[in-house]
């Protein structure tokens, strides 16, 4: 899965049958430190993500699992909205201890 | 699969049925001589993997659904071993 940012969202009443009723968010992938990574995207939502709201998304056919039975035609589907994600401090190299001051 | 290193974990309490209890982690993909490659992924974590750890995942639905012990769970990253070492014969 990626993390994201739901920047907008897409109506398209003439569409795919199964796509009805499924909410499209568009998409702006970030990196871990929340910087925008990559193209925006289209995805299925299955879990009430607002817009601003930090998402994380899952690609391929996967996409479509929450809608079984239904045959969504997705390759992008939100499946989850983050409440925070803390980055693990990266270890400092110990500097050597200073010698001892005789 | 791809090698990779844990950099921190994510909290999320509305999300699909279907990860309910499973860990979830963000892992920052490595080049061989451990440098950062690429954005960082999110994975459920199926081996009890810590900060900092080097594991390695995959990068797929079917496989990470499976890593998860979870059918058709809506997943596409899963860590499926931490690395010991890794040996490069020149």
């Amino acid at each position: 899965m990626q993390l994201a940012k739901v920047v907008g969202d897409v109506v398209v009443t003439h569409k795919d049958p199964n796509l009805s009723g499924v909410t499209l968010l568009v998409l702006q992938p970030i990196a871990a430190d929340g910087t925008a990574f990559g193209r925006t995207l289209v995805a299925v939502d299955s879990v009430g993500a607002g817009p601003g709201e930090t998402v994380f998304f899952v690609r391929g056919k996967e996409a479509s699992f929450p809608f079984y039975p239904v045959e969504v035609p997705a390759d992008a589907g939100v499946v989850g909205i983050v409440d925070h994600y803390d980055l693990a401090p990266v270890p400092k190299r110990r500097k050597p201890a200073a010698p001892p001051v005789r | 699969m791809q090698i990779a290193r844990v950099i921190g974990t994510v909290v999320s309490t509305q999300k699909h049925r279907k990860f309910e209890g499973a860990k979830l982690l963000l892992v920052q993909p490595l080049t061989l001589d451990d440098e950062p490659r690429g954005v960082a992924l999110l994975a459920v974590d199926a081996v009890g993997a810590g900060e900092h750890e080097k594991v390695l995942i995959v990068i797929e639905g079917r496989a990470a659904g499976e890593a998860l012990g979870v059918k058709a769970a809506p997943v596409d990253a899963a860590i499926i071993g931490i690395v010991d070492q890794v040996d490069l014969h020149e």
